[in-house]
């Protein structure tokens, strides 16, 4: 063979084979009707709920509430990280089954997905500068601009009731207290827990504190639960049945214990 | 100063060149077939690409990006429900190249298609002429002269490509810009982490520029340049 | 097939995305072609410092992604107190004002390469013409070179105008809510791929082939004389 055309075709092969790797899928997932292998879509960055440590490992409070569920309906779980912006497309593209990363139950949501009983709730909570606003009501905030996360109830909430302020929508919970420590808005609405856990607590949030009291938003049943795709009442049966039995047998009341130390469960 | 995230970042990299590489294999697929297509007397042949390349040029890659991904999946998803195959997970790394590839492959279709255009329709003639058949020519008359026309436009859309590989980390994928999203998360510092990708990227592109165009000079040996 | 009903709903939120992307793009392609022409001019001057410097600034900024670039000016800048105290920090953490800085300094970057390889091409003859004529300094610039490098570089232009626009897709990673940002929060909450990025593929359709018809239009006139003549019969005077 012609030795340019020798290097070329050899060139040309291990593109392709490099190609080829790269795209044969390589995982094919029978799926079991019996669900007895569940992926569990988790978000990695919502402490003390979620978060991924220096060593690759997922923990936190819905991890634990996800791998108790996963024993009691005696399926094998797989955590899959995913990030809170493509959380409900992945399950749609069956990225896996279900998703335990703390998200509220709401109408819209329900459009979408089926949901479990609710699991915990917790109430929100406004931040800012300590000393800047005396309270949390639309007066207070009028002109000012209120960083919250897209697409959630409180971002509803925020537009619904707070129309003379300017709204900063972000694509994750952290991204709040992120944009709230840079200058980027003038008060921050979150869960209560997070806020104190990823922000308040931190160096980063020395100079922010807590307006007001905090807030319970209704709507949609509040409350966050786990989701399913629409066609997946079997399992999501499963899982409330295991919710049910770990509420009833003090694992819940165990593992919340570990995280916090007050009520989670918000009465359910 | 970088906080003990400089070997994270340079996994990103390798990662980042991996994705690049992989996604320019089979944009030369792609752009090759797109090419043929479009040269062929085939109408339907010639309109598919041509559908195909006004649709990608004609969008944004992240908007390609996003929707191929996602709209792939499901897709797929679809497909296997209907005919009860078992289903097929594509993994991210392979979902990106597939995506960039498929891209990047419309515009190499334009670059290749223009560069077997600049081959004095005498060659292919003359194949003919000797007997050889269509395959043949293409092979071994066509292909091999395109390849000189056509390293100019190839360097320049090898040079958007890696860039583009960037936006890969929006759909999720683990890169040189998702290990700097990460670290500047974690530390605090996001401008120490963009320059340090920014200086990468550069350096990537420094060393494609000065291969490629000791790629256009080996292949130009025998041809008399232009005087002015 | 295809659910109308979330199309519609969707409009209004399209229609502000499309707003925001076409704010963005006019902004930045104003500074970028403001900028460019005396960038350009300095790139193809004789001072080779000057020269030198202009090139430094392209390479860096053609050489590195748009992403990456929009992330240094946006997270990156807020790393440092000194600029969040300063005068600039009103409008330094303001996220259309960052995308507008990174965008413009990138389109000035390309646009600056093509208008000076447009200048370097000037056929020597005009360049004597007009010096023939005693023009010379700005006034050489102004009334042959620029209005001559123009209409040699408008079709890579109207490449870079569209680039621009394809680019300001990129703007939704940073908070700004555009057409592509809308597209994606209309798909997680409806899961519909088809109906949440086809509206978007439709309306960046037209954008993309309004520009192009637009750029059509101004090579047919600013490029008249490469037009096909017919040929005219001869005059019998």
């Amino acid at each position: 063979m012609h030795p340019t055309r020798r290097r070329f075709t050899t060139l040309l092969s291990t593109l392709l084979a490099t190609a080829a790797a790269t795209l044969l899928p390589n995982a094919t997932w029978a799926q079991a009707p019996d669900w007895a292998k569940v992926r569990v879509g988790v978000e990695g960055n919502y402490p003390p709920f979620s978060k991924l440590g220096t060593d690759g490992k997922l923990s936190g409070f819905d991890i634990d509430i996800a791998l108790a569920v996963c024993a009691r309906i005696r399926a094998e779980c797989t955590l899959v990280q995913q990030e809170w912006d493509g959380m409900m497309p992945a399950l749609g593209a069956k990225k896996f089954d279900m998703i335990v990363a703390s998200m509220t139950i709401t109408d819209e949501r329900r459009k979408a997905a089926e949901f479990s009983d609710p699991y915990y709730d917790v109430p929100s909570r406004w931040v800012a500068r300590a000393g800047a606003f005396k309270d949390h009501s639309p007066a207070s905030f009028k002109g000012r601009k209120i960083i919250v996360l897209r697409n959630s109830p409180r971002a509803k909430h925020v537009a619904e009731q707070y129309k003379d302020s300017e709204v900063l929508l972000v694509n994750k919970e952290t991204d709040v207290y992120l944009e709230l420590a840079a200058g980027r808005g003038d008060i921050g609405f979150g869960s209560s827990v997070v806020s104190s856990e990823a922000f308040l607590k931190r160096p980063e949030g020395k100079g922010f504190a807590q307006v007001g009291a905090t807030v319970r938003l209704n709507g949609g049943g509040g409350g966050v639960g786990i989701a399913f795709r629409k066609t997946d009442t079997a399992l999501r049966d499963k899982v409330n049945a295991a919710l049910k039995a770990i509420k009833a047998d003090g694992t819940y009341k165990k593992l919340a214990d570990t995280y916090f130390d007050f009520d989670v469960s918000g009465g359910q | 100063m970088l906080h003990g995230y400089g070997p994270a970042i340079l996994g990103g990299l390798w990662a980042t060149l991996g994705v690049a590489a992989a996604s320019l294999a089979l944009a030369c697929v792609f752009g090759l077939l797109g090419a043929v297509a479009k040269l062929s007397g085939v109408r339907a042949l010639r309109w598919a690409a041509e559908v195909y390349t006004t649709l990608i040029r004609g969008l944004p890659e992240l908007v390609l990006m996003l929707a191929i991904f996602y709209g792939g999946q499901t897709l797929l998803n679809s497909l296997a429900e209907r005919h009860g195959w078992a289903l097929i997970e594509i993994p991210p790394l392979a979902a990106g190249v597939g995506t960039i590839g498929f891209i990047f492959g419309a515009y190499l279709t334009e670059t290749f298609r223009g560069a077997i255009l600049a081959i004095p329709r005498g060659q292919a003639e003359a194949a003919l002429a000797c007997g050889m058949r269509r395959g043949q020519v293409l092979r071994r008359i066509v292909l091999p002269q395109m390849v000189r026309h056509a390293i100019p436009g190839f360097a320049n859309n090898w040079l958007v490509m890696v860039k583009a590989t960037a936006l890969v980390s929006i759909i999720g994928l683990d890169d040189m810009v998702h290990r700097a999203n990460l670290a500047s998360a974690a530390t605090r510092e996001p401008f120490t982490f963009y320059m340090l990708i920014a200086g990468l990227y550069l350096a990537i592109t420094t060393v494609s520029i000065l291969a490629l165009s000791r790629l256009e000079k080996r292949f130009s040996l025998g041809v008399r340049a232009v005087t002015f | 097939m295809i659910d109308w009903a979330v199309v519609t709903e969707s409009l209004p939120a399209f229609a502000g995305g499309l707003r925001v992307c076409l704010g963005l793009l006019a902004i930045s392609l104003a500074t970028g072609l403001l900028l460019s022409v005396p960038l350009a001019v300095a790139r193809v001057s004789r001072h080779r410092p000057l020269a030198g410097a202009v090139w430094v600034y392209t390479y860096v900024f053609r050489g590195t992604p748009l992403l990456v670039q929009l992330f240094v000016v946006y997270h990156g800048f807020a790393q440092f107190p000194a600029l969040r105290e300063s005068m600039l920090w009103p409008l330094l953490r303001e996220a259309w004002f960052c995308a507008w800085l990174a965008f413009a300094l990138n389109t000035t970057a390309y646009t600056t390469e093509i208008f000076a390889g447009a200048l370097r091409a000037t056929p020597h003859g005009e360049v004597e013409a007009a010096r023939a004529y005693g023009l010379q300094g700005w006034r050489l610039y102004i009334r042959i070179l620029l209005p001559s490098a123009w209409r040699r570089a408008l079709p890579q232009y109207g490449n870079e105008v569209v680039g621009l626009m394809h680019a300001t897709a990129i703007a939704s990673t940073v908070t700004l809510v555009d057409i592509t940002r809308v597209a994606r929060d209309v798909y997680a909450n409806s899961l519909l791929a088809s109906e949440a990025f086809g509206t978007a593929a439709l309306l960046y359709f037209t954008l993309t082939f309004t520009l192009v018809g637009g750029f059509k239009l101004l090579e047919w006139r600013f490029l008249r004389h490469l037009r096909p003549q017919r040929p005219t019969p001869a005059h019998a005077h």
